[in-house]
């Protein structure tokens, strides 16, 4: 049968002039030359309803539910709203599927996730969704089962959407990069695959993500964009490379140095000596890696590594952006019962705001409500003064638990002290 | 449908060690430190002496099956069969010798993929769905991406900048793209238009009551039916009440602008990670090139390229010269709308006599 006419896209065409890589191409190349009629027809139907969008402003896509046999999320479903327009795109499904840990392929991978998804889908693929996932965009109500069932035959699985443990990130990390302070991967893994539940049904206040970066650089953005982030850091002294700090001196000279290294350290603890060395003050380093990232073959972690843990980031809606905050300021991750305390932490944490949190309500936005200390309660944390970036400042609390606080406090340094 | 289905296999997520390069599983953990020869290329070097070779180029990020499979046979070709994407969607591939660089790169260039992206460089925008595939979008993201890199091209392909540029897009004030060192957002200006017919029938109302941040939605019957008013003197055109309600259409052809904010940054280097804050709204969603928003972008990122100092993120850029000279430099101008009246307002008001003259 021969293809349908082309939709004339006069809109869209002005996406194809210009230097940068064009999705229109890539979608037409689908429309005109691909073997499987299927995906031709989709693509004309979907570049059709793409013009429309552009001429009218307005975005013709609806949700619904739909899901893979044994689950309750991990696709994002799409009606058209002008489906007798364009029919053959009338339904044009997402399916979610998780990476893995910082993102790696082989092409043979690629291949074959490529192949599987030209049988059952339009062709498109994007890797990654803003959440983490490769997005394969746009299948029938029928394909999405059996694209699911055969991508799951050989090692993927559907990842989070909706109100759920939603898929994980993690930076480039150990893989490549010196200034990785934790095994993303292991931590990435020991997580997701603890939560597998509740990343496939569903049943949470609101979406919940974990994130993972090697270093305070948060290349994975996590303090900002998840509900609980993991970051490497380490507590010893960063290890500094005279030699080849007179080397970086000598080739970019001592002004340098002070206007874009010792000038820059937010706590002032770095001093470059008349010999063209550095000393560091590291009990005043704040682990903000400006200077590492200056200095990179100089400068270095130090080798007592492990993971700071904040908890609460999210965007806008509905109360206002929210940063995670600190929970626990250091934890080592070294054994196996070190993961699987890490493990335990985030159970307890997802426990108490499941059973906390108001309906759509993320875990931030419950600590603002409830305050941080009723949630540190609540998770069975203590105190701890890496948490706030400054004491109190308002009197109008009731303090008459002051005396048994502060013995519990001496206690813990006592306890800590004879550990 | 229900016979012979087959249960899942829970795998969750899978296992990245077999899709890693060898060098980099050899050397897991292990780097010493790194180099930027050029742009859009980096080299690890390992304590055992190993090294690995990192060249990243960005596509149109929508694949379509010809171009991905283009991608894997320049992986296949000229790296060594392995491709590591980045979080704002560029490929990097990795070879173990230098020898392999310039033809991978002049293959990748040959293909039309662009070369770049990395240190003190304009990354690829991180962007979202928009009208392609998103259910509650009031513009496009693919396009205002395309539109906004082929003026941008240069800077993603060299490194002139302070620091490195990390942008974004988004298509609703939900923002997926995320906090950045430019996002440009939708900004609506009027509250939803809602379809009574249809409100008792597709909305559970109690649940879009909820979810408006200012309480402006109410029960109401309308024409004897159920539905739900929106008080406009409150409501602050958000559009939360669109996603849990579909009849309360918030997008509008003219009046869903695009609002540009800047200084948001992830990272702890220097300063604590920072949100990005408002610069310019009320700027036209026009599609297909949305001309009026890249000028305004470009006209800040060349303020910030002439002015800041090298390292200086856009926000540490803001901070050192002040909000005020922000504004001047960049000719963009400043109106009531910018000053926060949200919950904690207070901390971004200025009480002190710090003021530059």
């Amino acid at each position: 049968m021969a293809d349908k006419k082309h939709y004339d896209t006069p809109m869209l065409d002005e996406l194809e002039n210009g230097p940068w890589p064009s999705f229109i191409s890539g979608i037409k190349h689908l429309r005109d030359d691909h073997e499987n009629g299927t995906i031709r027809g989709v693509a004309n139907s979907l570049l059709g309803q793409l013009e429309h969008s552009y001429e009218t402003r307005k975005g013709y896509w609806k949700g619904g539910t739909i899901s893979v046999y044994g689950y309750g999320g991990g696709i994002i479903p799409r009606f058209s709203e002008v489906g007798d327009q364009f029919v053959e795109s009338k339904e044009f499904h997402t399916l979610r599927v998780q990476p893995p840990a910082g993102n790696y392929y082989t092409t043979d991978m690629l291949r074959q996730l490529s192949e599987s998804w030209e049988k059952y889908g339009s062709g498109l693929i994007t890797f990654h969704g803003q959440t983490g996932n490769i997005m394969f965009i746009g299948t029938t109500n029928e394909n999405i089962q059996h694209f699911f069932d055969e991508v799951n035959e050989y090692g993927w699985d559907l990842g989070g959407a909706g109100p759920c443990v939603r898929t994980g990130m993690s930076c480039v990390g150990m893989a490549r990069c010196e200034q990785s302070c934790c095994n993303e991967h292991a931590i990435h893994r020991h997580l997701m695959n603890n939560f597998t539940d509740d990343v496939h049904r569903p049943a949470l206040p609101y979406k919940f993500k974990f994130k993972v970066s090697g270093c305070p650089n948060d290349c994975q953005n996590s303090i900002e964009r998840s509900d609980f982030a993991i970051i490497g850091t380490w507590r010893d002294d960063m290890k500094v490379d005279q030699e080849e700090v007179k080397a970086f001196i000598a080739k970019k000279g001592r002004q340098y140095v002070i206007d874009n290294v010792t000038t820059r350290c937010p706590s002032d603890c770095m001093t470059l000596n008349d010999d063209d060395t550095l000393t560091i003050d590291n009990s005043n380093c704040v682990r903000c890696m400006h200077c590492l990232n200056v200095m990179n073959k100089a400068l270095t972690p130090g080798d007592d590594r492990g993971v700071t843990i904040l908890i609460g980031g999210k965007r806008t809606l509905k109360i206002g952006d929210l940063m995670g905050t600190v929970i626990i300021p250091f934890k080592k991750l070294d054994t196996m019962e070190d993961y699987e305390e890490l493990v335990e932490l985030a159970e307890e944490v997802i426990d108490f705001w499941a059973e906390n949190g108001l309906e759509h309500e993320r875990c931030g936005e419950m600590i603002e409500r409830i305050g941080l200390v009723n949630f540190l309660e609540g998770i069975g944390i203590e105190v701890d003064l890496n948490m706030i970036a400054e004491p109190r400042q308002c009197s109008y609390i009731r303090m008459d638990g002051w005396n048994e606080e502060a013995t519990k406090w001496f206690e813990r340094k006592a306890e800590e002290a004879s550990a | 449908m229900a016979l012979d289905m087959r249960s899942p296999i829970e795998s969750g997520c899978p296992d990245g060690f077999q899709y890693m390069h060898p060098t980099m599983r050899r050397n897991y953990g292990l780097w010493k430190y790194h180099e930027h020869p050029r742009p859009g290329v980096l080299v690890h070097y390992a304590h055992s002496g190993e090294e690995i070779w990192t060249v990243k180029c960005a596509t149109q990020r929508i694949l379509d099956s010809f171009t991905l499979r283009t991608l894997c046979d320049i992986g296949d070709k000229y790296a060594d069969g392995y491709i590591h994407f980045t979080i704002r969607s560029n490929v990097e591939y990795v070879v173990d010798t230098e020898e392999k660089v310039q033809p991978l790169i002049d293959a990748i260039e040959a293909a039309g993929f662009i070369v770049g992206g990395t240190a003190n460089s304009i990354a690829t925008l991180s962007h979202t769905q928009g009208w392609l595939h998103c259910d509650i979008p009031a513009t496009d993201a693919s396009g205002v991406v395309k539109s906004m890199m082929d003026e941008l091209i240069n800077e993603f392909k060299e490194c002139n900048m302070p620091n490195r540029v990390h942008m974004s897009t988004s298509c609703c004030q939900i923002n997926c793209g995320g906090s950045s060192d430019i996002a440009i957002n939708i900004q609506h200006t009027k509250p939803p238009r809602i379809d009574h017919t249809q409100v008792g029938n597709v909305c559970e109302r109690p649940s879009v009551v909820a979810r408006c941040p200012v309480a402006a939605i109410r029960p109401a019957m309308v024409d004897g039916k159920p539905s739900l008013e929106v008080d406009e003197k409150k409501c602050i055109c958000c559009g939360a009440c669109f996603p849990p309600c579909p009849p309360m259409q918030i997008n509008d052809a003219e009046h869903s602008k695009l609002a540009i904010w800047v200084g948001g940054n992830h990272s702890n280097a220097r300063g604590k990670p920072t949100f990005q804050r408002l610069v310019a709204a009320g700027v036209p969603n026009n599609p297909p090139r949305w001309p009026e928003v890249t000028a305004i972008v470009k006209k800040i990122l060349n303020t910030y390229k002439t002015d800041a100092k090298d390292w200086e993120r856009m926000n540490d850029w803001i901070e050192r010269i002040g909000w005020p000279q922000f504004f001047e430099k960049t000719g963009l101008p400043f109106t009531k709308y910018h000053i926060d009246n949200w919950r904690g307002a207070r901390n971004s008001l200025n009480a002190s006599t710090h003021i530059r003259f």
